[in-house]
């Protein structure tokens, strides 16, 4: 019989445990055939949005008032709005704006909703219940209202878009990683960690971090597609992306002012919209159903 | 002609990871009145046996693949939905493990237990609170016409179970299955539960089919004892024949396991390793990797035969190990075993 | 209970204050002043309008007044449309909004619950995947993709149905939908969520082990529990409505308070937006009040306190 220190035993049992949940995960998210599909596509869009502006032989906001409001042709292949852009490098720009929009406000909501969560189920009892308290009554306000009145307050900046956004969308973040700091903290191997007399800050590393994060991955993956859909509903009204920089929102606006005579001009950017949001939700969805398989619809 | 007959029931679960099978060839039968129980460790497949007769199987995954269960000279696995449920709640009753879940907590209690009546009987709602009221008083609950009221989560774990079997009976069915009625209670409760139990089998003449893991409880409430493990059927036989002559070495081990069995100041008895992984096939015995006797050769073919010994009395004559000692003797020699080998390696 | 429904009610006096309190100071902070336009307006004149609305007090003064006269249910003169009090707009224009948005709600629910409980019950047969996939593609149309393609579609190039304005029947059918199906996907998916969950529970074992039909099963025992998700997601979908209105309101050019609050907030139309702002604010307060009454109401574990 080898002689294993019993300490080194564990420590190699955790690591199988470790990498086996994400590969199990990542096994289960394959055999998902909607999310892989989703998640090619999601891809796509974003080579075609970042990489095809260098690509293609047109200028964003060159306007060519011979050519305006071509439909589409083998020169323009989504044709052109009524100033002469060329359409597809506007997608392309709006594309790149929404999903880096969506990207940030994510981040920002993310450190927002983490902290003040992580807070709350650290902390527990009375300070932790007022602090959910608040949560509560933050879901129930018409806080589109108020990044509307924000927007127009401070001025259209990109920045304070951010900001903004991710100040409204940190709430389910927070709710999702006090919940799961508090289920772990109950839990008898935390207890044993602390009873062994580990450091806090080995279990934050080891134990915390590896339980809170899938839900947190999900959450931020299908917080995406709420920020883009709150920067279009911004942008739509005017009060997001300003002219002559392009936004999704933006497209979809000039779009439906014009769609009777020019239906191109609402259906390309809709139809890029719709579709990264359908691709990001599957994503979602998929990420659930893998990293925590008891949720799992069925 | 027996209440109830099962033979060669057989339900596996068709999962994504193979196929797992969770009763593998069960057959028993119970007279009207009678008490039979069904033992074994977790995943014996001892509730699944339970579920198939009801046929509470959730489908898909779970397949009854073959056998029979004639109820009232007919096949209970074979019934449309709708004989079936004629028979779910008024021939035959189910009681659950956990109290705490089987009640609806959105439903008043009272609407719970007339429910079955309101199904099966043609029963005015007045007249069925009042059956239901004095269901309440015979399982020993204190001012039932005042809690019979009330919202599950107002009672505690033992009087809801306490609830559950007044719902069970209040049909007065022929049969009564009873899936581990008292696992999730409290040990001071769970007495008193049996006592019921067996209180009002013996009222109504109910015969009952008791699935537990608890070989004591066995001992003091039935008649016949069906030892399963792996989804088969170990031994079988009454319970004289089961606690004073057990063939099994499955069933000889159990015993050992009985805590009140073992003498004082005696580290206790477990069965070493772990029950079977019921999604593989099984060759042989499926004791056979744990089994303390020694073994004969390597288990091949589907399943050992079932053996009568005497009347009544059937084992899975396992040919794989050399069981004709008593046990006490083999786990006496493996311990010595044992402890050389420790002492040889250090 | 009364005592609940008076202390939440107590509670949304005082959120209804906050949103005032920010409210104001957001609208305070806005540059510029309401009256401030391209036309050159002589020095002595503007002070003058200022002064006729107030604006020439200290801001601490100015809230106080406003709040007074906000309790007092006077809104104030909408500082853009001259002669107009707020109230006015309001009366104008609330029956419109209240007309569009119920029937939204209305369709939200009566598409969107059904569609859920169909898609638990058979659940992984096409009953359940076609309902599902559609209303994960309502989830991606938002209101201002939906509006204009279902303009385009059925009033443009059909032409069955009008694309704006707001003089009969015919005219609120594209924009409730528009509306209503964003929400109705949302409650397809929490209410079959609700009702997977019911279903799975132990106790719907119980009641197949009575003998209870699967029809009773669905209604007696798991129509409660399922429905919790979809209630509770009331308030956010009111909400959502009232934004969603901002959006189909402009598209369909209907004269309710969706369209009157974004131009009240383009142009600083201080009292209108106020006004709008706490009326929105206050519908969905009560909202999530009923909610909480019906909960409390539907699950016998829950407490009013």
């Amino acid at each position: 019989m080898t002689d294993v220190p019993i300490d080194a035993a564990i420590a190699e049992e955790e690591l199988v445990e470790g990498s086996s949940l994400w590969k199990d995960a990542w096994a289960r998210l394959r055999k998902n055939k909607l999310a892989v599909g989703s998640l090619f596509v999601f891809v796509f869009i974003c080579l075609f949005c970042f990489v095809g502006p260098l690509l293609s032989p047109y200028d964003a906001t060159a306007q060519d008032l011979f050519a305006g409001a071509e439909g589409p042709s083998a020169e323009h292949w989504f044709g052109t709005d009524t100033l002469g852009r060329d359409l597809m490098v506007r997608v392309m720009e709006g594309g790149r704006i929404s999903l880096l929009v969506g990207l940030v406000a994510t981040v920002v909501a993310l450190a927002i909703g983490v902290i003040y969560g992580a807070t709350a189920g650290y902390v527990g009892g009375k300070v932790d219940a007022s602090m959910m308290r608040f949560v509560d009554l933050l879901y129930a306000l018409p806080f589109t209202i108020f990044v509307i009145l924000l927007m127009v307050a401070f001025g259209r900046s990109l920045w304070l878009m951010f900001v903004a956004i991710g100040c409204v969308e940190w709430l389910s973040m927070a709710r999702i990683v006090r919940s799961g700091v508090l289920s772990l903290k109950k839990q008898e191997f935390v207890e044993a960690a602390v009873s062994l007399g580990y450091s806090h800050r080995r279990i934050i590393v080891r134990h915390l971090i590896p339980n809170v994060l899938g839900p947190v991955i999900v959450i931020a993956t299908l917080t995406v597609p709420a920020v883009m859909l709150l920067e279009a509903f911004l942008s739509f009204l005017g009060l997001g992306v300003q002219p002559p920089n392009a936004s999704w929102g933006v497209l979809i606006n000039e779009g439906q002012t014009n769609m009777e005579i020019y239906p191109w001009l609402l259906l390309f950017p809709a139809g890029f919209f719709a579709v990264t949001l359908f691709c990001l939700n599957f994503i979602g969805d998929g990420l659930r159903d893998a990293l925590d398989p008891k949720s799992a619809k069925d | 002609m027996p209440l109830l007959d099962v033979d060669d029931l057989t339900t596996w679960f068709h999962t994504r990871d193979g196929v797992v099978r969770a009763v593998d060839g069960v057959s028993f039968s119970l007279d009207r009145g009678e008490t039979l129980g069904i033992v074994g460790e977790s995943g014996s497949g001892k509730s699944v046996t339970c579920y198939s007769l009801m046929r509470l199987i959730p489908e898909p995954p779970g397949r009854i693949e073959r056998g029979t269960a004639m109820y009232d000279g007919r096949d209970l696995l074979q019934m449309s939905k709708q004989e079936l449920r004629k028979v779910r709640g008024d021939k035959i009753s189910m009681i659950f493990q956990d109290p705490m879940t089987s009640l609806n907590p959105y439903l008043r209690i009272s609407t719970q237990l007339i429910e079955a009546l309101q199904t099966h009987r043609d029963i005015d709602k007045k007249a069925a609170l009042n059956k239901a009221i004095e269901a309440l008083e015979e399982v020993g609950i204190p001012g039932a016409s005042k809690r019979v009221f009330s919202y599950p989560h107002e009672f505690s774990g033992g009087m809801r179970q306490r609830v559950m079997i007044a719902m069970a009976l209040i049909t007065e069915p022929d049969l009564l299955i009873a899936d581990e009625p008292t696992t999730a209670l409290d040990v001071t409760v769970q007495a008193q539960i049996m006592d019921i139990i067996k209180q009002r089998q013996n009222d109504l003449g109910t015969a009952v089919i008791l699935v537990t893991h608890d070989l004591g409880v066995v001992a003091g409430s039935c008649d016949k004892v069906l030892v399963m493990y792996g989804g088969r059927e170990m031994e079988s036989g009454s319970v004289e024949q089961i606690f004073h002559h057990p063939r099994h070495p499955y069933t000889r081990a159990l015993q050992k396991t009985i805590p009140s069995l073992q003498e004082k100041g005696q580290e206790l008895f477990t069965i070493p390793g772990l029950p079977p992984d019921v999604s593989k096939p099984i060759h042989g015995c499926a004791f056979h990797p744990r089994c303390p006797y020694p073994k004969i050769g390597q288990p091949e073919g589907e399943r050992p035969p079932l053996e009568e010994i005497e009347p009544g009395h059937c084992w899975s004559a396992c040919g794989y190990c050399d069981s004709s000692a008593p046990i006490e003797t083999v786990l006496a020699k493996a311990d010595v075993d044992a402890v050389e080998t420790v002492e040889g390696d250090a | 209970m009364l005592k609940f429904i008076a202390m939440r009610l107590l509670q949304g006096v005082l959120v209804l204050l906050g949103i005032y309190a920010v409210t104001f100071l957001l609208v305070a902070a806005t540059p510029g002043s309401p009256f401030s336009s391209e036309r050159a307006i002589a020095p002595e004149i503007l002070a003058q309008i200022e002064a006729f609305y107030g604006y020439d007090r200290p801001l601490g003064e100015r809230f106080i007044t406003s709040l007074g006269n906000f309790v007092q249910g006077e809104f104030g003169p909408s500082a853009v449309y001259a002669n107009r009090t707020v109230t006015q707009i309001i009366a104008e224009s609330f029956p419109v909004s209240l007309t569009l948005g119920s029937i939204s709600l209305g369709l939200a629910l009566l598409l969107g619950v059904p569609a859920g409980i169909l898609a638990a019950v058979k659940r992984n047969t096409w009953l359940d995947y076609i309902p599902m996939s559609v209303s994960m593609a309502g989830i991606c149309l938002p209101t201002f993709v939906m509006g204009p393609l279902l303009a385009l579609v059925f009033g443009l190039i059909l032409q069955w149905l009008p694309v704006a304005g707001w003089y009969g029947p015919e005219f609120a059918i594209l924009p409730a939908t528009t509306l209503g199906l964003y929400y109705a996907a949302y409650f397809a998916r929490l209410t079959r969520g609700g009702m997977l969950e019911m279903l799975n529970q132990d106790w719907v074992r119980t009641a197949r082990a009575k003998g209870v039909a699967e029809s009773t099963i669905i209604w007696k025992h798991c129509l409660k529990g399922g429905l919790i998700p979809a209630i509770t997601f009331l308030g956010p979908a009111l909400a959502g409505i009232i934004s969603g209105s901002f959006v189909v309101e402009t598209i369909f050019q209907i004269p309710g308070l969706g369209q009157w609050f974004v131009r009240a907030a383009l142009n600083r139309d201080d009292f209108l937006v106020l006004g709008l702002t706490v009326l929105f604010a206050a519908m969905i307060v009560l909202m999530n009040l009923l909610v909480d009454i019906v909960q409390v109401a539907l699950n016998p574990r829950l407490k009013y306190d």
